[in-house]
């Protein structure tokens, strides 16, 4: 897919969304408005957006605890997620998963985790659908630095690479696994390099760059759908909100310099300024989608805050078919 | 008489933990962010600064190379604290334990030993939804070769781990995560609880209520305002559940004649259901109304904070429960 104007603006647009989503998620959970641990993508926005650029809804993805960023690039709507966080009825899921089990199967998105690891084997099946039904379509896990040092994803990345599935290992390294530097959890800088052990090529790419992870995919997209199989992708990024929440349990694990620093290189800006560079989008116009997609999280938490809790009769529903 | 000492039910895990390293040189800690972060429940807080990191390990995010560690690391002559997050992961490293850990002594012919402590979490009602708040105690304790242990004070946090560092067998120390702020009484020297025996909270005569870990606090409210109306219930504490004080159980049974066992547990295949045949099968006779039994609802546990509350047993229920219980007899 060449990437015009159209879609330099509607990666953009996926960023600004999923950024003002979370920052607003992060002030309500700050407010003690939403129950329960909020895991916020703030600072990941280039990499669900430029892989989700590609995809259609009959694509499938697997997502992580820190899944909000997926779902709403891959088209989730705001009254819906916010409704979910709030455990009501109207939510994604009913108010039955909250933020870690957020969902939506008409979108492709088969669940955030509350599990590190578990998303890369569900992918395999997903993936091992696809081609079963012949369809040309791909699936997509998203896993992080530290979820790549759990059996699961070695297993998922040998048995994708072994029945060349079309697939997208797409590691989000953000140089930590809750507290822990990736120095302390692994004796690998590149998570790209454990591709080579399964028969599939790894890629290193710059996760805070829209346009590096759309050409990146793309190449990877088009090699799986051709039957040749996996790929991974590691992206290299950072997250600026703490671990858990906004400003986590005030430990310190990472400093304020080394924050700055990838803040200097925040996705959203340099994007922006691409755009601005490239006469596809001035700095008055990204302001005014910026301000339109606010009032569109407000009118989210306003239908959320709105609706009604779940039905306690409804407790024992849905636990089988 | 001088003011007990209180703690924290968090603060007695890490001051446990201070006390076996210091009393076993071949004790060490191994987790996720257990080291630098002190526990993400502060478990193991100011361990590193005073042991540092050849004591206090940080695992990579491997829960079956957490429990592998520890069951290599036990068999070879040291004695591991490992912890594993949260209970529910378990699946994760459900071989090392099931399969190795609880086995090996037995395959080898009783050649190997296996001193390990797990160290875990259980329970909802922190709205952290299906996989972060199960109490999953009956996946280990059907597990021979395993001891469970589940305690519901702060007192007994620190004996309990103390006792199960010592034991030459794998312990499962299953902790409850909102208990970890609730304060008691806990002796600053080292002391230990014994494994296997159950405690009577409560002393009552008309009904008793067995339980553990986070039940015991609800089954000691619900008594209260049970007695209110008259009905005094005893309120036993397993506190270990593998191996189980049957002989506690079926003493109190013996002087009520009438069981309510409570757990937070899922009620179907929990282990009300192994206790109640306990009853049956050494206490019959005495018996004067069927074992009653409250668990949660056969579902996974909701987000949802309305949905949550609906699910997870409490005071109000074991209240009615028992009320039923006697108006049937
Ligand atoms: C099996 C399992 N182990 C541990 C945890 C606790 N936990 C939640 S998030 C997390 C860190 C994950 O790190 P990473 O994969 O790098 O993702 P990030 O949080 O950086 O996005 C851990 C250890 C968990 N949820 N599941
Ligand atoms: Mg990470």
């Amino acid at each position: 897919m060449e990437l015009n104007n159209e879609a330099l603006l509607d990666i953009h647009h996926r960023m600004v969304r999923i950024r003002t989503f979370e920052t607003e998620a992060g002030k309500l959970a700050e407010a003690g408005k939403i129950p329960g641990a909020l895991h916020l993508y703030v600072g990941q926005e280039a990499v669900a957006s430029g892989i989700m650029a590609h995809l259609s809804n009959d694509d499938w993805i697997t997502s992580t605890h820190r899944g909000h960023g997926h779902l709403i690039a891959k088209g989730g709507e705001f009254g819906k997620m916010f409704a979910e966080l709030f455990g009501r009825a109207t939510g994604y899921c009913k108010g039955k998963g909250g933020s870690m089990h957020i969902s939506n199967m008409d979108l492709g998105m088969l669940g955030a985790n509350g599990i590190v690891g578990a998303g890369p084997p569900i992918a395999v099946g997903a993936a091992f659908s696809i081609k079963y039904r012949n369809v040309q379509n791909v699936a997509v896990t998203f896993f992080g630095d530290g979820a790549s040092n759990e059996g699961s994803f070695h297993e998922a990345a040998n048995m994708a690479a072994l029945y060349k599935l079309p697939m997208l290992f797409v590691c989000e390294n953000n140089g930590y696994g809750e507290y822990t530097p990736q120095a302390n959890h692994q004796a690998i800088v590149d998570v790209a390099d454990r591709a080579a052990g399964y028969g599939m090529p790894g890629v290193v790419v710059d996760g805070m760059d829209a346009v590096a992870v759309y050409e990146a995919a793309d190449a990877a997209i088009e090699r799986a759908k051709a039957g040749d199989g996996p790929s991974l992708l590691e992206c290299k990024t950072y997250r600026f909100f703490d671990h858990v929440g906004v400003r986590g349990m005030g430990l310190s694990y990472r400093t304020d310099e080394e924050l700055a620093e990838w803040q200097k290189r925040d996705p959203i800006h340099m994007f922006e300024a691409r755009l601005a560079e490239l006469d596809v989008l001035s700095k008055e116009d990204a302001v005014k989608i910026h301000e339109s997609v606010l009032a569109d999280v407000q009118e989210g938490i306003e239908f959320a805050e709105n609706s009604p809790m779940p039905d306690p009769a409804t407790l024992l529903e849905d636990v089988y078919a | 008489m001088a003011e007990q000492r209180e703690l924290t039910y968090i603060a007695a895990v890490a001051e446990a933990s201070r006390t076996v390293l210091l009393e076993q040189e071949n004790a060490f800690i191994a987790g996720e962010d257990v080291a630098g972060a002190g526990g993400v429940f502060g478990s193991y807080r100011g361990i590193l600064d005073e042991f540092g990191d050849e004591r206090i390990v940080d695992t990579p995010i491997s829960e079956e190379g957490i429990i592998g560690l520890g069951v290599g690391a036990a068999a070879t002559g040291l004695r591991p604290i490992v912890d594993i997050m949260f209970m529910d992961f378990m699946g994760e490293c459900m071989d090392e334990i099931a399969n190795q850990m609880a086995k090996m002594r037995y395959m080898f012919g009783g050649s190997a030993s296996l001193p390990i402590t797990v160290i875990t979490m259980s329970g909802g009602g922190m709205n952290m939804a299906a996989q972060h708040s199960q109490s999953l105690e009956a996946w280990i304790c059907h597990l021979p070769g395993l001891k469970v242990v589940a305690p519901s004070t702060p007192y007994d946090v620190k004996g309990l781990i103390i006792s199960a560092s010592r034991d030459d067998n794998p312990v499962f120390v299953v902790l409850n995560k909102l208990s970890l702020g609730n304060r008691g009484h806990v002796p600053e020297e080292s002391y230990t609880v014994p494994l296997g025996e159950a405690s009577v909270v409560r002393e009552g005569s008309d009904v008793s209520i067995v339980t553990y870990s986070r039940m015991v606090g609800e089954s000691i409210s619900a008594a209260n305002t049970l007695s209110e109306n008259g009905i005094e219930a005893e309120v036993l504490d397993l506190r270990s559940l593998q191996p189980m004080d049957t002989e506690a159980i079926v003493a109190s049974v013996k002087k009520t004649q009438r069981v309510v066992v409570v757990h937070e547990a899922v009620r179907f295949g929990g282990l009300g259901g192994e206790i109640a045949a306990q009853i049956q099968e050494d206490a019959f006779d005495y018996l004067d109304a069927p074992v009653a039994r409250v668990g949660a609802p056969f579902s996974p546990v909701p987000f949802s904070p309305v949905l949550e509350q609906a699910y997870i047993p409490n005071a109000g229920r074991i209240v009615t429960e028992v009320n039923e219980l006697l108006n049937a007899a």
